[in-house]
């Protein structure tokens, strides 16, 4: 395929429709508002529709009645846009219609909103958090691809940075197991004949075919999100084998560290990189192998500390855990802020093993 | 028709129109409070559905209220959504699958108190969709409180001493709401008090429908029915007192028909 000169939510909103979206609903908010004007522009082309909702709650909403219906569908948003929508999050987890949300973020204060199962009920949202823009594309194919595997909500976690950069990118088609047909879709054809479709949080099936009840039901889906936290886990390394720091960072802020870490390894620093591609599930076994060695971690997020607890939560030792990011917005609050920059990291780092040599 | 000469009562008992259960219902079992409307409001859309020939062409969206049961006797492709939400839903449904008979179960809590900005804004879209409203003026799931559709001085478990509206506001009168907006192309309510007006309300129900099929826009088919359980008056008092309360803010009736205008 030929590469194209795209903007990030171009790219995201092409590969998401070759992915076979056909549905999404949105509601504006900076910076994913650019995400809904080109599923605006372009979805009507692919026998698909976006609907400008008049909230977050109404959008998501939509999108679980398409894809109750079968369909691909979507919504995005990021930070209080994504708080509106936990509520449906929720309910998709809890009665397993799958949907893709979009969370194109201010920065990296959604993680635990992204990870931690933000509404009510036992589940947690398998969340990607991709790199940079050619992982994007992909993300965005994948996305929809393990929420209808496991028919669960999947949040695809960007920012500004891969919502606005312009990148020449082309769109890989991925190789995907085939999945089998949603025969629990609700095409409307099974009325009357006894076998009519559910879909229902309560899980209580109907007078003539119980289902096993809202206690047995969310058992069940609570062990459905354990077996996937066993497989899909994800996460990119470097440097990890002889690493005395190892910094861990995801998204852009894995980009940048990674960056880093190359230079001041060329430079002779025994550093090392973990980026988590899943948030969740964490890839928390990979993190302990990577760590087992390391005489600290350093976590790098643009927040007042959130991934770091899932860090202590994976090494050997949590006081080797330290952070070296912080809450770091540019002037407008809408965008990342001057710590996501390759220089103040390298000091971060630094600055952490010098700290510890003195 | 020839004509048994006998002394003795027939030994089945005659059929009562009730006891005919319409194909869409997989049981006539239902746990809802007796003297409650819901039921047979929801009968009626059954048979109206099954008469239009829908049976295997409709989905429904409920909400939450003692009529959401129903998803589990409902032989018809069901979702039981989130809390007012059922209009977006049925329009993400629709708008993907416009062949099929979409349509929405909401009590007036989860219409007008949780869900109103979705159900105006789907009418605002004019969705193709049949959204039937039970209005009994109260959260009869939760046991009997105020909603937005409580009517003035109607005492709840939220409202001792009635409905003030100087105190709690006013009503909201969804109907004539939805039928002043461009989108809406049906709007009536009924209600399930006694046998004629079940029989005016099936008619509108069948309207409801047509229009979505016509594709002529959103309709929106209210109908009171009694809730003697959250009104706190014996079963049997439930027609009267509801005709008494709520038929007076709420008058039967067709509201709007865009088929009729034409
Ligand atoms: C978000 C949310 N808030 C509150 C409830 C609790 N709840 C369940 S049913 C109900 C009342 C429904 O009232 P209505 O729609 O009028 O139906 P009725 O029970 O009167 O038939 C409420 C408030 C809920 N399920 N979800
Ligand atoms: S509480 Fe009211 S609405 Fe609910 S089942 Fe009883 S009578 Fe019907």
């Amino acid at each position: 395929m030929t590469m194209r000169l795209m903007d990030g939510s171009e790219a995201i909103v092409e590969a998401a429709i070759q992915a076979g979206l056909r549905f999404y609903a949105g509601y504006p908010m900076s910076p994913a508002t650019e995400l809904l004007e080109y599923m605006a522009e372009k979805l009507p082309h692919h026998e698909g529709v976006c609907i400008n909702a008049a909230t977050e709650i109404e959008g998501v909403n939509m999108a679980l009645g398409a894809a109750a219906g079968g369909f691909r569908a979507a919504s995005g948003s990021c930070g209080q846009g994504l708080a509106l929508m936990q509520e449906a999050i929720a309910e998709a987890a809890l009665n397993e219609t799958p949907i893709v949300i979009f969370n194109m973020a201010r920065n990296q204060q959604d993680y635990f909103q992204a990870t931690r199962g933000g509404g009510w009920g036992d589940y947690r949202t398998i969340t990607l958090a991709p790199k940079d823009l050619h992982e994007a594309v992909e993300h965005a194919q994948l996305a929809f691809h393990l929420a209808d595997k496991y028919r669960v909500p999947v949040i695809f976690m960007g920012d500004n940075l891969l919502a606005r950069t312009q990148m020449g990118t082309t769109l890989p088609q991925l190789d995907l197991e085939p999945l089998p047909p949603k025969d629990w879709q609700l095409d409307g054809t099974s009325g009357g004949t006894g076998k009519s479709r559910q879909i229902w949080t309560f899980g209580c099936g109907k007078t003539n075919d119980p289902g096993p009840g809202p206690s047995k039901h969310w058992e069940r889906i609570a062990a459905k999100f354990d077996a996937i936290a066993e497989v899909e886990a994800r996460h990119e390394q470097g440097f990890v084998d002889d690493a005395e720091t190892l910094v861990i960072a995801f998204g852009s802020g894995g980009k940048f560290v990674e960056h880093v870490v190359r230079e001041m390894r060329a430079d002779g620093h025994k550093v090392g990189y973990f980026r988590p591609i899943t948030l969740w599930p964490f890839p928390g076994d990979a993190l302990e192998a990577a760590s087992q060695d390391c005489k600290r971690v350093l976590v790098f997020e643009l927040n007042a500390g959130q991934m770091i607890d899932d860090v202590k939560l994976n090494v050997r030792d949590r006081k080797l855990v330290k952070a070296i990011g912080g809450v770091s917005f540019d002037e407008s609050g809408l965008n990342l802020g001057p710590l996501m920059d390759a220089t103040v990291i390298r000091e971060r780092i630094a600055l952490a093993i010098n700290g510890a040599s003195q | 028709m020839s004509i048994v000469m006998t002394t003795r009562p027939p030994e089945a008992p005659s059929n009562k129109v009730a006891s005919f259960k319409p194909t869409l219902l997989q049981t006539e079992e239902h746990h809802l409070c007796p003297g409650c409307g819901e039921p047979v409001a929801i009968r009626l859309v059954l048979e109206v559905i099954e008469e239009l020939g829908l049976a295997q062409k409709n989905v429904s969206i409920i909400g939450h209220g003692c009529y959401g049961s129903f998803i589990m006797t409902m032989d018809v492709d069901s979702t039981l959504c989130l809390h007012g939400r059922a209009p977006a839903v049925a329009t993400g449904l629709k708008r993907m699958r416009p062949e099929v008979a979409v349509w929405t179960l909401q009590g007036d809590g989860d219409m007008t108190s949780e869900g109103l900005a979705e159900i105006l804004h789907a009418t605002a879209r004019g969705e193709n969709i049949t959204c039937i409203l039970l209005n009994n003026g109260v959260f009869g799931d939760t046991g009997g409180q105020m909603t937005a559709s409580s009517v003035i001085g109607q005492r709840t478990k939220n409202t001792l001493e009635g409905r003030d509206a100087a105190y709690h506001g006013h009503p909201i009168v969804i109907g004539n709401m939805v039928a002043a907006m461009p989108g809406s192309a049906y709007v009536a309510r009924g209600s399930v008090h006694n046998a004629a007006s079940i029989a005016a309300t099936r008619r509108l129900i069948r309207k409801g429908f047509q229009r979505q099929m016509e594709k002529k826009g959103l309709s929106l088919v209210e109908i009171l029915t009694m809730c003697p359980t959250g009104w706190f008056v014996p079963a049997s008092g439930g027609a009267d007192y509801m005709m008494e309360s709520l038929g007076k803010t709420y008058p039967l009736g067709e509201i709007k028909d865009i088929s009729a205008s034409e």
